[in-house]
């Protein structure tokens, strides 16, 4: 009797946590509608109190990062929340049980989705790598999941929905996907295993039983939390300088230039900006405002969109790192695979919105 | 005696993971002795994808991010 009705206590406990929980993470989603739709009144107090003209180079430049600033990091902080509760539901090691042994084709639409959606930080992309191979997933399907991780990053993809528009947002989506779908396979295709660093083929570890985790709803919530923390807290200062560059770009580079150099029409704006973007590396978050105002002042939409897939899936301190494990052919190949895909890509956005 | 072992790379995290194995332990009561597995090949060896990991006597308890405070005590009680 005694224990019982200590168990029906600690249960009661438990659900009263929960709905603490439950609703503090109502009321903050409240505070953060009621600071969102403050925004252009905010910015347009604070630009109104700056001792200069609003119709200069430098008060457009100027409104455009007090405006972006707060939105973006409101946006972002939500998103990442989001996204941080849903990733809770997957790990690496349960979406490596997911891949191993897949035929290629419906493996790496798997791959390429699940990597859209399963969390890993950049220094684990190694181990990762290993892992993942030695457990039996085919080769191209390992890409396919390394290459759909960075570009359809969900963080990218939701302030691109929030800033630029849904439309691109789900086109990005579905483009992102098939460039990791159609790499993947046709590295797949190559069957290049034997390119691979010799002491990485040979391992042929199996997978650790973890501890299956159930997590409670209030877990998932901390877990969100975390991720702000943890997301936020590292890319903020890449924001402010992508926001700091979308401003400049915002109040001083003049449209008909843009246009003439990054335009739809131009036909080889899509290569350059590709080329452009490898030695670059910026955060995915960091080059959403460049975007933002590069697509304002009238550059090609597929253009731009290929520089930013290329900045963040082809960047050379990724390349550096996988090294280690990958043979300087089989990174020349991926690079080619991808950089192809980001061109196609490039044009077709070019030709659908025009 | 417990043998705990952080696998990563050596990222921050995974040196975190070793401080907050190391606090607990003290904190417990519980004598271990911490080692860090650095090199790609060997973690692999231990069946996990992502870093840093945990394993206590031989066997993998966690794998990927800092793992809570409770769950560590947990592994070092049993």
């Amino acid at each position: 009797m005694m224990t019982k009705s200590t168990e029906a206590g600690l249960l009661h406990r438990r659900d009263l946590d929960a709905l603490k929980w439950l609703g503090g993470t109502l009321a903050m989603l409240g505070l953060w509608l009621v600071l969102y739709r403050q925004l252009v009144p905010f910015s347009q107090w604070v630009v109104s109190l700056l001792p200069m003209e609003r119709n200069t180079h430098l008060g457009d430049a100027i409104a455009f990062f007090v405006y972006d600033t707060p939105k973006v990091l409101l946006l972002l902080t939500l998103v990442v929340f989001a996204m941080g509760v849903v990733r809770s539901f997957f790990s690496p090691e349960k979406t490596r049980a997911l891949l191993a042994g897949r035929v290629e084709g419906i493996g790496n639409v798997l791959a390429a989705g699940l990597g859209t959606l399963t969390p890993f930080c950049s220094c684990s992309a190694v181990p990762l790598f290993i892992g993942f191979v030695s457990a039996g997933v085919p080769l191209g399907i390992t890409f396919s999941f390394l290459i759909a991780a960075p570009m359809v990053n969900e963080v990218a993809l939701g302030l691109l929905f929030a800033l630029v528009g849904w439309k691109v947002a789900v086109t990005y989506l579905a483009l992102g996907l098939s460039v990791a779908i159609l790499g993947g396979y046709v590295i797949g295709r190559l069957k290049l295993e034997s390119w691979l660093e010799p002491w990485v083929r040979d391992i042929r570890a199996g997978y650790a039983e973890l501890p299956d985790q159930n997590l409670a709803l209030v877990d998932r919530i901390k877990a969100g939390i975390e991720a702000v923390k943890d997301i936020v807290g590292r890319v903020w200062i890449w924001i402010l300088v992508g926001i700091a560059a979308g401003a400049l770009i915002h109040g001083y580079v003049p449209a008909d230039l843009m246009a003439r150099v990054m335009g739809a029409d131009t036909w080889w704006s899509v290569p350059a900006a590709v080329l452009l973007g490898i030695p670059m590396y910026t955060n995915a978050v960091g080059i959403i405002p460049i975007v933002e105002a590069l697509i304002a002042k009238g550059a090609g939409l597929g253009t731009t969109l290929a520089f930013m897939m290329s900045v963040i899936a082809l960047s050379l301190p990724e390349m550096i790192i996988l090294r280690k494990v990958l043979s300087m052919k089989l990174i020349l190949v991926f690079v080619g695979v991808v950089g192809t895909g980001i061109l196609v890509v490039g044009y077709i956005f070019n030709a659908l919105f025009h | 005696m417990k043998d705990v072992k952080i696998l990563g790379p050596g990222c921050k995290r995974c040196q975190a993971t070793a401080d907050m194995v190391k606090a607990e332990a003290e904190k417990l009561g519980v004598e271990v002795a911490i080692s860090k597995v650095t090199d790609y090949a060997a973690i692999a060896h231990y069946g996990i994808a992502s870093t840093p990991g945990i394993v206590i006597d031989g066997k993998v308890v966690h794998a990927g991010g800092l793992p809570k405070q409770e769950a560590v005590a947990g592994w070092l009680k049993a």
